[in-house]
């Protein structure tokens, strides 16, 4: 059947079967290869992207369920191809080491892109219960807490700029 | 109930984060591979398509032991998306029914006479797509006539069990092997004693290292690209050792060599469930050459853990003498080793049970001993993967249990005892009593860092003090649930101290069929000194392309930005044995050193020339080579790479340009070592287990990339909280896998991992050329003894001895009440 | 990877539509909500439907209402919604210490409160939960909307009171002052399934229990209740002595079975162990010592 989804802000028409897992959809179809896959069963997330802004697990969703939906992988987090173009998250997760492999990488950036779009000030122990849903077998964890909390700390520093900013332009008007 | 709280305690004294700026050679740096992963532009095999590429399913066995008696194609092959189905007797017609394991054993590549486990490969489909292959897989009729299993691994010898491996002519039991190691009377002589003093002991402890999986989190699979033209082959493949792997397809296969093009790219986690071929590679192998097109195939989660490489499957018995007030004089191990239906385990042709022959640990020891008896049994096969550096995981979890199993005996501090028998610095290079030489280390320093780390008195005192709260509930009566308010948990510290034996050969010793233990590197420096290095090494996350990078910096005075490292494609890269057992920088880096050094010497004559200057005259100073005494009077790496490809007269034997290649042959293992500290919260009412602090000081020699070595650290130690809690593959006696999918093979979360707290001691290793001893395994070796050591502490108001692995609630709690569970069998 | 057999897909447009396609595609059509129960078994093979019909926009189905003396919980609300509704957790804890343990975040924000209901798992939770709460269940079909109590509503193993020309529609939870609940699970590791857990309701009157529901799951409580504890505790003390009695006899009447889990003793064990714990804890949230 023929499905309209937005990817990244593009909209892709398709004509797939009702079985197409999401995943496949962007993988295979718009070859976005960065979302990945490494269970069956909906438990390890390296298949997550976000739906309407929610974070899913593609593989447990059909494509056909995504017909007019936006979705974002990580395809879509940079905003351009120079560093100065990334998302804090993935500069974090540099800065910090929170990847190895970098398989759970793309997944885990997204649910930390959300849970920062919703909460700007994580705990540790709120980014711990945020990402438990999705497995890392190389990193242990701590060092994608800490890079969740360093674009955290990054995004901090950038809206007090900002608001200093405003404050001074208000002062000279 | 799992708590989330903040767990453990951020340690501002350990730096995680990357430098702001690229150091010229050793010292935290961004990776250089990163770039691409955050951006989601890795490519690993799933993600590479080829022009006309079929897609590949397998067929696997629902029963462990059956005889085939017919197998019908015909409705798959009729299926319209399917271009062909292969099975054991399309691939017998072929001679490529059976494979060479790397235990000079074989292993059914499609079965043909019966089927050995649940989950073997026995059809192979090919399709358009991976949806209609699937669909094609449900049209194949097996016929099955059962077999009684064989899965006790115990009653695998006994008289009257089936023969599982019926293919090998004369076979008649299912005993694989018997190894040992050790002097068998010296170490019998020194229990006997034992056993007759008054002021000795000797302490006896059966112990299971249950079957466990890697699972890295993208599965194994391969496209298969022959083309029919050239003959050639190009495989792109998840393998931590694509020369080994180009050299078994050549042997398997009767292919030529230099027609076969092994090509790893990124690989999602290896932890050695890709040293191993797998039949679905050879399968894809097969199905491109009889389709003409590429064919790939990916295995799905569970084919993953039901069929390929599990690690350990050892059942040991453990033996101390030790004289009462703490000296252990002699260790004694019995093994029995469950390969599984085929001897596929990976490890050195002379090393049946691995490098296990290190189970006298980290101590000074009068006499040791093991035997280790390994039998086939109705199961998986493989033993030797998951980051165990050839079976040190079971060496170090025996002897760390049993020194705490020894401390319980006598009443002792178990912190004390350990100190008591560490090897004593002055003692290394160490023989130790089973043939190893140990290279370095300090160890009463190495556990007191982390003793002093950890707390370790306060953390007993706090300990005491729950233990009598615990006991006034007790008596009140409240029974373990406690009054009114939360339950009273008991809490457990445990630790271990571990040596590790890593980075293989030398090669006169240690070969993988005939393949000797050593790995290549190239470098070419280019006119303008930037550089690039191939090594044989295979990167699974773990760096390679910074490290390797920062090495030949440091060396050459050059930015790690200006180097680039190539590896994983055996037609650009040197021949060596790839990356598994924590070998990548004791060798590969090894050779990395050694080839920029080779660079270095050519760059001085170059340089030489360019001052008009003697040779000998030159001095290595600060990345550049300068003329003794006279600073203004140097020349750079880029000067002299410019130089050396220019028209500049070069004297006589001197060839031009620098590049240079090295093959390095490790003279001895290196030995990182560690101490653990776990402290745990141990719910009595539930047997839930709660990780509250986890230290961990290690000792890898010269670090080249800190936030790279505790990044491996991390890995490791939340590897070993899984095995220690939850990993665990069992089989009920019908032969069922009961740890088939991620549902029911549990991998610790972020929940269950505690903040890391690491700390480090440095002892560089006497052989290296940089002094780094490897550290990809260490936490993964070290860590599971130090949580099992702490949730038995914490039982030790029930006067629990020992518990098996994995300690879920269940076993915790049957533990508690004096009917342990055994962990390898089904729960009935 | 796992994919699913092929089948027809329709997406329905309300609750009458959804009703009507069921109706027309027979038995072998299945409604699909969140699916995080349904793909795995498709995906696995273990199902394999003719149909789907996909529930997914029915926004109406997706709301918590307060309606005087209830609660109406939509069939369509996500398990997610159900943990941060300001709503849920003012008047029924028992729901949101159960949403923080039911699968992870990522599944919760997909899966639906009616979905796990109707999935029916004997280790589900909010069955357990729903049934502690004495709730009722919505349900329409052509003729329109019936009502069952939800200890009524699982026939046995993936069984339900649903007819397949019908569509649970919403969960009715009773609001009760001066009364507290509470939710335990004991899971191997986070997003696990349950090895045994329990769920209590409890109002108090004069240190009297007025009214008391007992759920439990994954021990093989008929119906993911314990009536004979219930029985006990009623008209009775709410006192310390009294819970630890009660889970006594919850662990006496559960049916558990082995599995990796956990032995049968065990599961046991802990079904009495939680059913005290949670007694407690609801007996202190109905004196307001604890949120």
């Amino acid at each position: 059947m023929q499905i309209t989804v937005s990817v990244n802000g593009e909209s892709h028409v398709r004509d797939v079967e009702p079985r197409l897992l999401l995943t496949h959809f962007l993988r295979d179809e718009l070859r976005l290869t960065g979302t990945h896959w490494g269970c069956d069963t909906s438990n390890c997330g390296a298949c997550v992207v976000r739906l309407d802004g929610v974070p899913v697990k593609s593989c447990t969703v059909l494509a056909v369920m995504a017909d007019g939906a936006e979705v974002t992988t990580v395809e879509g987090l940079a905003h351009g191809r120079t560093d100065a173009d990334l998302d804090p998250v993935q500069e974090g997760f540099m800065v910090c080491h929170g990847l190895q492999c970098g398989f759970c990488t793309p997944g885990m950036m997204l649910t930390s892109r959300a849970l920062l779009d919703r909460d700007p000030a994580p705990s540790a122990a709120t980014i711990r219960e945020a990402i438990s849903g999705q497995i890392c077998r190389c990193t242990g964890y701590e060092n994608i807490v800490r890079s969740v909390q360093w674009a955290a700390a990054k995004e901090a520093a950038t809206r007090d700029a900002a608001d200093a900013d405003t404050d001074s332009s208000e002062a000279l008007a | 109930m799992t708590a989330i709280g903040e767990k453990g305690v951020q340690d501002p004294s350990v730096q995680i984060h990357a430098a702001e700026e690229t150091p010229r050679g050793y010292g935290s740096m961004k990776r250089k591979e990163d770039a691409r992963f955050v951006r989601g532009r890795g490519q690993y095999v799933d993600d590479v398509v080829l022009p006309g590429m079929l897609h590949g399913a397998v067929l696997r066995s629902p029963l462990a032991h059956a005889r085939i008696t017919s197998i019908d194609t015909s409705a798959a092959e009729a299926h319209p998306k399917v271009h062909a189905v292969i099975t054991g007797a399309t691939l017998e017609g072929l001679g490529l029914a059976w494979m060479p394991t790397l235990s000079q054993d074989t292993q059914a590549v499609l079965a043909t006479d019966k089927v050995r486990f649940q989950g073997q490969e026995v059809a192979f489909v090919v399709a358009d797509d991976r949806y209609a292959a699937r669909d094609a897989l449900a049209l194949i009729d097996v016929e099955y006539e059962p077999l009684e299993p064989v899965i006790d691994a115990k009653r695998a010898l006994e008289a009257g069990t089936p023969v599982i491996r019926t293919d090998k002519e004369g076979k008649t039991d299912n005993h694989i092997f018997d190894w040992e190691s050790g002097d068998r009377s010296a170490t019998d002589a020194v229990f006997a004693e034992a056993e007759a003093a008054e002021d000795q002991l000797v302490v006896v402890q059966d112990m299971i290292y249950p079957r466990v999986h890697p699972a890295p989190l993208e599965t194994c699979g391969a496209i298969a690209d022959m083309d029919p033209v050239t003959g050639k082959l190009t495989l792109w493949t998840t393998t931590q050792a694509p020369h080994a792997h180009r050299t078994l397809y050549a042997l398997v296969a009767g292919l030529p060599e230099h027609k076969i093009r092994i090509i790893s790219p990124d690989i999602g986690g290896g932890f050695g469930n890709k040293v191993g071929i797998y039949p679905g590679y050879v399968c894809a192998v097969v199905a491109s050459i009889v389709t003409g097109v590429p064919v790939k195939w990916m295995e799905d989660r569970s084919e993953n853990l039901m069929s390929t490489s599990f690690a350990r499957d050892y059942h040991m018995r453990g033996e101390v003498a030790v004289t009462r007030d703490g000296r252990i004089r002699g260790v004694r191990v019995h093994v029995l080793a469950d390969h599984g239906a085929f001897n596929a385990t990976a490890q050195p042709t002379a090393f049946p049970a691995g490098f296990f022959g290190v189970f006298t640990g980290s101590y000074d020891l009068e006499a040791a001993h093991c035997a280790v008896t390994g039998v086939y049994t109705n199961k998986a096969s493989g033993g030797v993967a998951y980051a165990c550096s050839f079976r040190i995981t079971e060496a170090v979890y025996l002897i760390e249990r049993m020194v705490d199993v020894v401390a319980h005996d006598l009443g002792m501090d178990p912190a004390e005892l350990r100190m008591r028998n560490l090897l004593r610095p002055e003692q290394f290079p160490y023989q130790s009593k089973t043939g190893w030489e140990y290279d370095s280390g300090d160890y009463p320093h190495t556990l007191q860092v982390a003793l002093d780390k950890a707390g370790y008195q306060e953390l007993r005192a706090e300990q005491a003090d729950r233990r009598r709260r615990f006991a006034d509930a007790q008596r009140s009566g409240a029974g373990p649930a406690g009054t009114a308010g939360e339950p009273v948990k008991l809490m457990g510290i445990g630790l271990s101290f571990f040596t590790e034996a890593v980075g293989a050969g030398p090669r006169r010793s240690m070969d993988i069929l005939g393949l000797g233990m050593a790995d290549g590197a190239e470098l070419r420096v280019h006119p303008t000194g930037k550089a690039v290095l191939r090594v044989s090494c295979q990167s699974q996350g773990q760096g390679h392309e910074t490290t390797f990078a920062q090495i030949v910096a440091q060396e050459l005075g050059l930015s790690p930005d200006d180097i680039d490292v190539v590896h994983g494609d055996t037609d650009q890269t040197p021949f060596g044995l790839g990356t598994y057992g924590s070998r990548s920088t004791p060798v590969s880096g090894a050779a990395t050193a050694m080839v920029a050094r080779k660079v270095r010497e050519r760059a001085k004559i170059v340089a030489a020339a360019m001052m008009e200057v003697s040779a000998d005259d030159l001095e290595w100073d600060d990345g550049r080579w300068q003329v003794a005494g006279d600073p203004d009077a140097s020349r750079s790496m880029a000067d002299i790479a410019m130089a050396a490809h220019s028209n500049l007269e070069l004297p006589e034997g001197v060839e031009g340009h620098l590049d240079a290649t090295c093959v390095y042959n490790p003279p001895n293992l290196t030995y990182p070592c560690g101490a653990y500290i776990c402290v745990v919260d141990v719910d009595p009412g539930t047997g839930a287990v709660d990780v509250r602090r986890f230290v961990a000081v290690d000792d890898c020699g010269m670090r080249i990339n800190p936030m790279i070595v505790e990044g491996q650290v991390h890995g490791g130690l939340a590897d070993g909280v899984g095995m220690a809690l939850m990993q665990c593959i069992a089989f009920d006696l019908d032969g069922n896998c009961l740890g088939g999918s991620m549902m029911d093979y549990l991998l610790p979360t972020s929940l269950e991992c505690p903040s890391w707290e690491l700390g480090e001691t440095v002892t560089p290793s006497p052989h290296h050329p940089i002094g780094a001893k490897g550290v990809g395994e260490s936490a993964t070796v070290g860590s599971p003894p130090a949580v099992v050591n702490a949730v038995i502490d914490a039982l030790a108001p029930y006067d629990v001895r020992h518990a098996d692995m994995p300690l879920t609630p269940a076993a915790v709690w049957c533990a508690a009440q004096g009917h342990p569970l055994r962990p390898d069998l089904g729960i009935t | 990877m796992q994919v699913p057999a092929q089948f027809e897909y329709h997406k329905a447009t309300s609750v009458d539509d959804a009703i009507a396609l069921l109706t027309r595609h027979g038995p072998e059509s299945f409604v699909v909500a969140g699916g995080h129960s349904l793909l795995p078994m498709m995906k696995l093979r273990l199902a394999e439907p003719e149909t789907l019909i996909d529930i997914n926009g029915l926004d109406e189905l997706a709301t918590v209402t307060v309606e005087s003396d209830h609660v109406r919980i939509g069939a369509m609300v996500r398990h997610s919604a159900l943990l941060s509704s300001p709503v849920i957790a003012e008047h029924f804890p028992i729901f949101t210490d159960a949403e923080r343990l039911i699968a992870d975040p990522i599944v919760r924000n997909r899966g639906t409160i009616g979905g796990s209901l109707c999935q029916a798992d004997p280790s589900e939770d909010l069955s357990a939960a729903f049934s502690a709460m004495r709730a009722t269940a919505v349900i329409r079909g052509a003729d329109g909307e019936r009502e069952v109590p939800v200890r009524e509503f699982h026939r046995g193993p993936y069984e339900t009171a649903v007819a397949h020309e019908e569509l649970l529609v919403a969960v009715r939870v009773p609001i009760r002052p001066a009364s507290g609940s509470a939710y335990a699970k004991l899971e191997r590791r986070a997003g696990d399934w349950a090895v045994a857990s329990a769920g209590a309701m409890l109002r108090v009157d004069a240190g009297t229990v007025a009214e008391v529901g007992i759920g439990l799951s994954a021990v093989g409580a008929a119906h993911f209740v314990a009536p004979e504890a219930e029985e006990y505790l009623r008209g009775g003390p709410a006192s310390d002595e009294a819970f630890v009695e009660a889970g006594r006899i919850s662990a006496a009447h559960c049916s558990p079975s082995a599995d990796q889990r956990g032995p049968v003793d065990y599961k046991r064990h802990l079904a009495g162990e939680l059913t005290t714990r949670v007694l407690r804890r609801a007996a202190r949230r109905s004196r307001g010592e604890e949120a």
